[in-house]
């Protein structure tokens, strides 16, 4: 008897998938490593792993558009003699001149005004058309020092000393040499065209003890007006939270995993720091363990979405969220509109993350005059307004239906977790049980 | 000439009445007495005054600052005049770490030594040290000129980018992509004219050696990857 053994299927490993195949390949070539933009994409613990419980019997709801749920937050009010008053707790998280285009930049300041929220600069320092349409602007103080003036220190609304960013923390920025106009190589004191590498540190301070003091000659410069901010990447937060409060911060802002950056190595962005939700707990303990929680205010980003994942950032503490990605989606950013132009560069709409090269259909991420002059900031600027206002519908539907009447009431106990890594990480119940991993016995 | 006792006077007061200067004020000349060690002193100014700190100073004395001078009569600690926009400032005694770190326009003169990462990032600023450097001089500097009459520590210039640096005495160590450069004529002119505003006269520009950028690591290559 003669057996007739079928060919197998072909099988590709998990381990080899296609993408990493390609990538082996691209390096192989090209003898660098990838560089893009955007955030992390793998999949991690992420605020769709919480859901809010809702009131029913054990709470009351309020009642939706009738009954008022308040959404101000006021930033910096440990030091500062002039607090940030914001409508709502949704700011625009730091983005330069350089690697989005000035009309990119309008665009945010005009829908952060309508909306009632903050700005703030990036690496490379603060244009004239950035703090003439933004009311609320915060001045990125970042290791690079691109730009530094302190001219610009007076006329912002507060400083965030930048530590660290969630895509990269420890690295330092990565502007390359085809986005360098002759504009950005002036502001930032290099030659046209050459690779930029931001600094991973600050040149003249090299810990808690002296950023104190670097502070303390900040707030002298600005005769203690302003808020100081600083910004951290989601590591350890617990300790860097704490060292913050430390070194005297106003407000320190968190950036988890999920964070965006302009250009970094891929493997920084998908395999250095922790995911955003993972961060929030571990920061908001350090700040209850000082006594300082409302006190020196905390925000969170890294992959906020919507007005549900500023919900939950809310709930487990944090006292306002930013957006950096999602605004530049807002302002047009990998719009299917432009799946023509996308496939050019071979990519497509949803996945063009190569920021660096300068050539964005959009006109954001690119400093190409022909390019940038296809962003209406007037429209994007409307479109960005309509986005965060829709996200803070979103945040006081649920913080109602939860029975608070102001969002910052929003408390761990509204929600549970779908997997035990969730409950794990944010410290909430794994949902039908009252069961938090590693605090309670199931 | 107005005094200020920072022994009596606190320096939120100091630099309050500082910063309330204007190009035009009559009052030009202050000192200040008593430092102890302070921070921040005379910071963010921006008037044409003449600040003389007596004794020795924290950090961050004279950062950013534009327009004024600031003489320290002693030595001064750790980011002396950070990121200074233009004005002189005049250390006495010796400087600590970051000297004139980021700065971007003016003059800063050490009349002693100065420690690590003199001139780090430096984006304009002229600095001239009359005793000698510590090691990662500046790193990553940008623009602007260092000279050093004395010598300099390990890795001087590392990954410089356009920043011009003279040394009179040993350099220990150039770091990555720094590299002696002839001293033409141009560097001759330029270095003398750093002297004279510094008001050294003792010594002659041919005694200094140019250090500058290789321009090697200005555009990434892989077959550069141990320097990066």
């Amino acid at each position: 008897m003669t057996y007739h053994n079928p060919p197998t299927t072909p099988r590709k490993s998990s381990v080899f998938d296609d993408y990493t195949l390609s990538e082996i390949r691209r390096a192989a070539e090209t003898g660098i490593y990838d560089i893009r933009g955007a955030g992390a994409k793998r999949k991690v613990p992420h605020f769709d792993d919480l859901l809010f419980l809702g009131a029913s019997m054990s709470r009351y709801p309020l009642e939706g558009y009738r009954e008022r749920c308040s959404t101000e937050v006021v930033l910096g009010t440990r030091y500062a003699k002039t607090p940030i008053r914001l409508k709502i707790p949704i700011t625009i998280a730091g983005m330069s001149f350089g690697s989005l285009s000035a009309q990119a930049k309008e665009a945010l300041g005009r829908g952060a005004n309508m909306a009632g929220t903050s700005t703030t600069t990036g690496d490379g320092g603060m244009t004239p058309e950035e703090r003439g349409h933004s009311k609320t602007l915060v001045y990125q103080y970042l290791p690079s020092r691109y730009g530094m003036n302190p001219d610009d220190l007076r006329k912002a609304d507060a400083i965030e000393i930048v530590v660290g960013q969630g895509a990269k923390p420890g690295g330092g920025g990565m502007l390359l040499g085809q986005k360098i106009s002759d504009r950005v190589a002036e502001m930032r004191t290099l030659p046209k065209g050459i690779d930029q590498r931001s600094a991973c540190r600050h040149p003249d301070w090299t810990g808690p003890d002296d950023l104190e003091i670097k502070i303390l000659e900040l707030r002298e410069i600005t005769d203690w007006e302003k808020p100081i901010y600083i910004k951290i990447g989601g590591s350890r937060p617990y300790y860097d939270v704490a060292l913050a409060v430390k070194a005297g911060a106003d407000v320190v802002v968190v950036d988890g995993m999920q964070g965006g950056t302009a250009a970094t190595q891929e493997v920084f962005i998908e395999h250095v720091g922790q995911p955003t939700l993972a961060c929030i707990r571990p920061a908001v303990q350090a700040l209850q363990d000082l006594g300082m929680h409302r006190k020196v205010q905390l925000i969170v980003s890294g992959g906020i979405r919507n007005g549900a994942d500023a919900a939950k950032a809310l709930a487990l503490g944090a006292d306002a969220v930013s957006i950096g990605t999602a605004a530049l989606v807002a302002l047009g950013d990998n719009d299917p509109a432009l799946e023509a132009e996308y496939r050019k560069l071979n990519t497509t709409a949803g996945a063009y993350d190569d920021w660096h090269e300068g050539r964005d259909p959009a006109g954001i991420t690119t400093q190409d005059g022909a390019l940038a002059e296809r962003l209406d900031p007037v429209r994007a600027g409307r479109r960005l307004a309509n986005y965060l206002k829709v996200m803070t519908l979103e945040l006081q539907t649920i913080a109602r239906a939860a029975g608070h009447n102001h969002v910052h009431n929003l408390e761990p106990e509204d929600l549970c977790a779908l997997t035990i890594e969730a409950a794990a990480m944010a410290r909430v119940p794994l949902a039908g049980t009252s069961w938090i991993p590693g605090t309670s016995k199931f | 000439m107005a005094t200020i006792d920072l022994a009596i006077t606190p320096l939120r007061a100091l630099n309050e009445n500082l910063h309330a200067l204007s190009n035009g004020t009559n009052d030009t000349e202050w000192d200040v007495l008593n430092p102890e060690g302070r921070h921040a002193v005379a910071v963010g100014l921006d008037a044409p005054v003449t600040v003389h700190v007596h004794g020795p100073v924290g950090y961050y004395c004279a950062g950013m600052n534009k327009q004024a001078s600031v003489i320290v009569h002693g030595s001064a600690g750790p980011g002396t005049a950070e990121n200074m926009m233009s004005g002189r400032v005049v250390v006495k005694g010796d400087a600590s770490q970051y000297a004139g770190a980021t700065g971007r326009g003016g003059l800063l003169v050490i009349e002693g030594n100065a420690s690590s990462r003199c001139g780090i990032s430096m984006k304009g600023i002229d600095i001239l040290v009359r005793g000698n450097i510590g090691h990662m001089s500046a790193f990553m500097a940008q623009s602007g000129n260092l000279v050093v009459l004395g010598d300099a520590g390990d890795a001087l210039g590392d990954s410089i980018y356009e920043a011009r640096l003279f040394v009179r005495g040993t350099v220990k160590s150039l770091g990555a992509d720094c590299i002696e450069k002839e001293m033409r004529p141009e560097h001759h002119a330029l270095l003398a004219d750093l002297l004279e505003k510094a008001g050294v006269t003792d010594v002659e520009t041919r005694a200094f050696r140019r250090y500058g950028s290789a321009r090697k690591l200005y555009n990434f290559d892989i077959d550069n990857a141990d320097a990066y």
